[in-house]
């Protein structure tokens, strides 16, 4: 094995090698290098990782410098279990704060079961109506047909039942999530300090797999809808808070300046001019944490919440692929409702033509009152409460024929490559494993001088300081191994989603229709719960590591495309005029100007593929990629919290270790700024 | 930002005086009113579970009048915090697998209570499918595995042979197994039990060699067929302390387990439930009604209900 880390480290090696063998008449390579410190610093400590690990060809970490944090955590689990009913933390703050989600969710799903489905249909679409501008325009109409639509298919697939529950629990969700988001979102957005302290905050908060707390939530809130509530609503938030900071520091100076002037106090400038000039990002916000706490809803289902979640959990455990698709349709098709509504409302601010009529607002809202209320008294005269039984279309059994065809196809009778089975195996043997193998090689403080130095060109000190630390963290947590491990399904799966995110996402902004056509096909993979497609891609891959980046890239793939296409869109078109007056072809103008303008679009592109890569080491773990995500789910199933919570603390630290390497701007330029 | 500031620190008191009405407001209830009219059934993710908790549904409205018999899908040490915090009455099929919440909660806290034998036996093994097993007999000993190893290499094991480990729930010893008879195999982590079986079904199909954790009842035995290979007998105590475990699987009866609120003022569907036994062919046809033949939970059931009276009129309480 003490071969293998060089072709991990190839892809940095060359250019130190080209360099003198292009340069007869230039300065020597020394020279060269001397002239550019960072990479010389770079060159030198990537050497010492490789002669170290060809030395000592392995690396693991020292068994003497761990902690142990296994028995503090079971004496604090078997302390809640006793305490639960009688602690006053419990009696007069926790516990108020279960049966308060609990009695909300149930008032809410017997009024959604009181409305029926002519009630909840009618109001679902008049909402759409109402947010799409309230008239006969196009995009109120649109709005309204893609609701009806919706839920007329949840119907027809024989959903509703399962749909109202988990609206519910939505509903309540969203609400809570987006509260307390938009609170933190106000500190963060008015102090520098609430900024600093909060930002790591919501990182672990989106990175940390629910998995590795549900257990302690479970003994703290109760099973059921209350530890769902406080998991969803820890996971959702941040999206809100980030947006509404984002929006608060964004206001346009003059306007703030303006409202100043005019002697308004802090109270007032925050109500009248910062407020309304975030409003926009606020909705983007709301929009995020919406989608968010749909997916949590549906992981929900492992505490034994019902809805959709259960129903999809129910279909496989007899593998049942087809019986799973239509619970997971209904997910996306409330997803798309409830995005469509909100992006519509979001439209309609930016809309300059569309005033705020008060007293037509008061009437629109009391018609949808009116028209739900006589939408359910006609829906009770027909006798038709819930959707009728008759009207059910199964799509199961199809379904299945066609997964089966695939798999039976796909995987293994394709001519010359062999089907996917053989491409995932040389996946793993030409890709994973050297990667693996080579940083399992690399002895860990070369590991850590190499990550030291690439933060340190990164981000300067801070970074520097924070990457070592999260790695020692893991180290020190006895995790070492399986976290290389982790990291080398990460590595790759990053690599194939920004390889392919960034080129779909170029592609489909110069290209009009694409964006379009691909619209949907994006919603679906960001909201169909995975495990609906994963479970029978394992026949096509057999399980495994390859499976797992799979998931992760089809997961984390549509969010890189869209902030991509955006970030492009949102180039100043003079720029692009100018140089395409100037005579560039089609790659310069990209290479250029489209690219280096859109940097720090393609940064968030980035950060954002690590965060959510990394959302779905749990889910690679559950199809076969092992590590961390087994370890993960292995806590909760085995009630081990010591594993499933050091575990779920090793990826955050890995979220913190690549989010600081491949950031530049945000702490450079801070630092500079200051 | 001086004004900000001053927003953020009113934003903070406020945040504060919040917390304060919340913390001085009324202690909470801790516990849900419960009755005999209405009983909460755990349910597992494997499907010999489901058909458990279908069935006892079926009879425990249609003939021992309960209202509503709720079936919550949940993991098992949840499902037993559940049954401790009276959340759920009843787990209908237990592995054994979490002896810390056992000794916590019907030893110490006596919020649970036992429920009797279901009836079905579980048995756990390794298992190879029997096209393999056929032209290699000596496989079936566990002696003779690393002279196979390399036929089960793939690109997940590396130079060793891949063994297809349990999901995280299940009971296992087959990481000590492996190291204790220096057996030249690696384990590869299913991760998820669907998986796990899907995995093992495509493998089966495309009749490719493979060496499993695998267990009995399930559904999916029935179109598979795996031979077990022999490990060292079971003996009492024999895997304990796990690391050095050498031995193969005890076989399993799967207890009934009850919240002690339930077993007590339950009546007669707690009476119902602590009789509630049948055999691993009862439930395995019920199973396999809802894997094999993709009937609803309750369709199975009711057939089976339908067709076994003098079956389970032995499990309603004596009038």
């Amino acid at each position: 094995m003490s071969s293998a880390p060089a072709p991990a480290l190839e892809d940095k090696a060359p250019p130190a090698q080209l360099a003198p063998a292009g340069a007869a008449k230039e300065p020597g390579f020394l020279a060269r290098l001397a002239g550019h410190p960072k990479a010389a610093l770079l060159t030198v400590a990537v050497l010492v990782a490789v002669v170290s690990a060809l030395v000592t060809s392995s690396g693991t970490w020292p068994g003497g410098w761990t902690f142990g944090i296994r028995s503090p955590l079971s004496d604090a689990e078997s302390w809640l279990a006793n305490n639960r009913e009688s602690h006053p933390i419990f009696l007069y703050f926790l516990l108020h704060i279960s049966n308060a989600a609990e009695s909300s969710v149930d008032t809410l799903v017997t009024f959604l079961e009181t409305l029926g489905v002519f009630g909840v249909t009618v109001a679902a679409v008049l909402i759409a109506w109402v947010a799409g501008g309230a008239d006969l325009s196009r995009r109120a109409l649109r709005t309204a047909g893609t609701a009806l639509g919706a839920f007329v298919v949840i119907g027809l697939l024989g959903m509703w039942e399962p749909a109202m529950e988990t609206l519910g629990l939505m509903v309540v969700c969203v609400a809570a999530a987006a509260i307390v988001g938009a609170l933190l979102g106000l500190w963060a957005g008015l102090s520098d300090r609430g900024q600093r302290i909060l930002r790591p905050v919501f990182d672990t908060m989106q990175v940390l797999p629910a998995f590795s707390y549900l257990l302690p939530f479970v003994l703290i809130f109760g099973v059921d809808v209350p530890s769902a509530f406080v998991a969803t609503v820890i996971y959702a938030a941040p999206p809100m808070a980030r947006l509404t900071a984002l929006g608060l520091r964004g206001a346009d100076k003059t306007a703030l300046e303006a409202s100043t002037s005019l002697g308004a106090n802090s109270w007032q400038q925050l109500w009248t001019a910062r407020l309304p000039l975030a409003r926009r990002q606020m909705l983007l916000g709301l929009n995020q944490t919406i989608m968010m706490c749909l997916s949590m809803v549906v992981l929900a289902s492992v505490v034994g919440v019902s809805g959709l979640g259960a129903e999809i959990y129910t279909a496989l455990s007899t593998v049942d692929t087809g019986l799973a698709l239509s619970p997971g349709i209904a997910i996306v098709l409330i997803a798309i409702w409830l995005d469509r509504t909100t992006a519509a409302a979001g439209e309609r601010l930016d809309d300059p033509c569309q005033g705020k009529g008060g007293p037509k607002t008061w009437f629109v809202w009391l018609g949808v009152i009116a028209l739900t209320t006589a939408g359910t008294v006609l829906g009770s005269i027909l006798g038709k409460q819930e959707w009728p039984d008759t009207w059910v279309i199964a799509i199961a059994a199809p379904v299945n024929a066609v997964v089966d065809w695939v798999e039976t196809t796909v995987g293994s009778g394709v001519p010359v490559v062999g089907g996917t089975i053989t491409l995932a195996s040389g996946f793993a043997t030409y890709v994973i494993n050297p990667v693996r193998d080579g940083l399992e090689a690399t002895p860990w403080w070369a590991l850590l001088l190499v990550a030291g130095v690439l933060a340190y060109l990164a981000g300067r000190w801070r970074a520097a300081v924070t990457t070592v630390l999260a790695l020692g963290v893991i180290g020190g947590m006895g995790l070492w191994t399986r976290s290389l491990d982790t990291l080398s399904v990460v590595l790759a799966a990053l690599a194939l989603t920004l390889l392919l995110g960034f080129a779909i996402g170029t592609f489909a902004a110069r290209v009009g229709w694409v964006e379009r056509a691909i619209r949907p096909v994006l919603d679906t993979l960001q909201t169909m719960p995975q495990f609906v497609y994963m479970i029978p891609a394992i026949a096509l891959f057999h399980g495994g590591r390859t499976a797992g980046v799979v998931a992760a890239v089809l997961y984390a793939l549509p969010a890189v495309i869209r902030i991509t296409t955006q970030g492009i869109n949102q180039i100043d078109p003079s720029a692009l005029e100018a140089s395409r007056s100037l005579g560039s072809t089609t790659g310069q103008q990209l290479r250029q100007v489209q690219l280096p303008l859109a940097r720090s679009s393609l940064l968030l592109a980035v950060n954002q593929g690590v965060v959510l890569v990394l959302s779905m080491v749990v889910i690679t773990g559950m199809i076969g990629a092992g590590a961390l995500g087994v370890d993960v789910v292995t806590g909760l199933a085995k009630d081990d919290l010591a594993l499933g919570l050091t575990s779920g603390i090793a990826i955050v630290c890995l979220g913190i270790l690549l989010d600081r390497i491949s950031q530049p701007g945000a702490d450079v330029k801070g630092d500079t700024s200051r | 930002m001086k004004h900000s500031k001053r927003i953020s620190t009113s934003l903070i008191a406020g945040a504060g005086v919040l917390g304060m009405v919340a913390l001085s407001a009324c202690a909470a209830d801790t516990k849900k009113a419960g009755g005999s009219d209405e009983v909460t059934i755990t349910v597992p993710s494997w499907v010999g579970a489901r058909a458990n908790a279908e069935v006892a549904k079926v009879i425990l409205e249609d003939e021992l009048g309960v209202k509503k018999v709720n079936l919550k899908t949940m993991d098992e040490p949840i499902a037993w915090d559940a049954l401790n915090s009276g959340k759920a009455d009843v787990i209908m099929e237990d592995w054994n697998g979490q002896p810390d919440k056992q000794k916590l909660y019907i030893d110490e806290k006596k919020s649970v209570v036992k429920g009797g034998d279901l009836g079905v036996v579980g048995h756990i093994g390794w298992f190879v499918p029997k096209y393999y097993a056929d032209k290699h007999p000596e496989i079936l000993d566990y002696k003779n595995l690393n002279k196979f190893a390399k036929d089960f290499k793939t690109s997940e094991s590396g130079d060793k042979g891949e063994f297809i480990g349990a999901a995280p729930s299940y009971t296992t010893y087959d990481k000590y197994l492996i190291k204790n008879h220096n057996l030249d195999f690696k384990i590869k982590e299913t991760g998820n039990e669907a998986a796990q079986i899907k995995e093992i079904q495509s493998k089966y199909d495309a009749k490719t060699p493979f060496i499993t954790y695998w267990w009995e009842p399930l559904w999916a035995n029935v179109d598979m067929d795996l031979v077990e290979v022999k490990l060292p007998e079971y003996t009492e105590g024999c895997n304990e302390p796990k690391t050095d475990t050498k031995c193969g699987y005890d076989n399993n009866k799967l207890q009934k387990y009850l919240n002690a609120d339930f077993a007590k003022d339950g009546g007669d569907a707690a009476e119902f439930i602590k009789n509630f036994k049948w055999s691993n062919e009862q439930q395995n046809k019920v199973a396999q009604a809802i894997a094999k033949d993709k009937k609803t939970g309750e369709a199975a059931a009711k057939e089976w209900v339908k067709n076994n009276k003098d079956v389970w009129e032995k499990w309603l309480p004596k009038k």
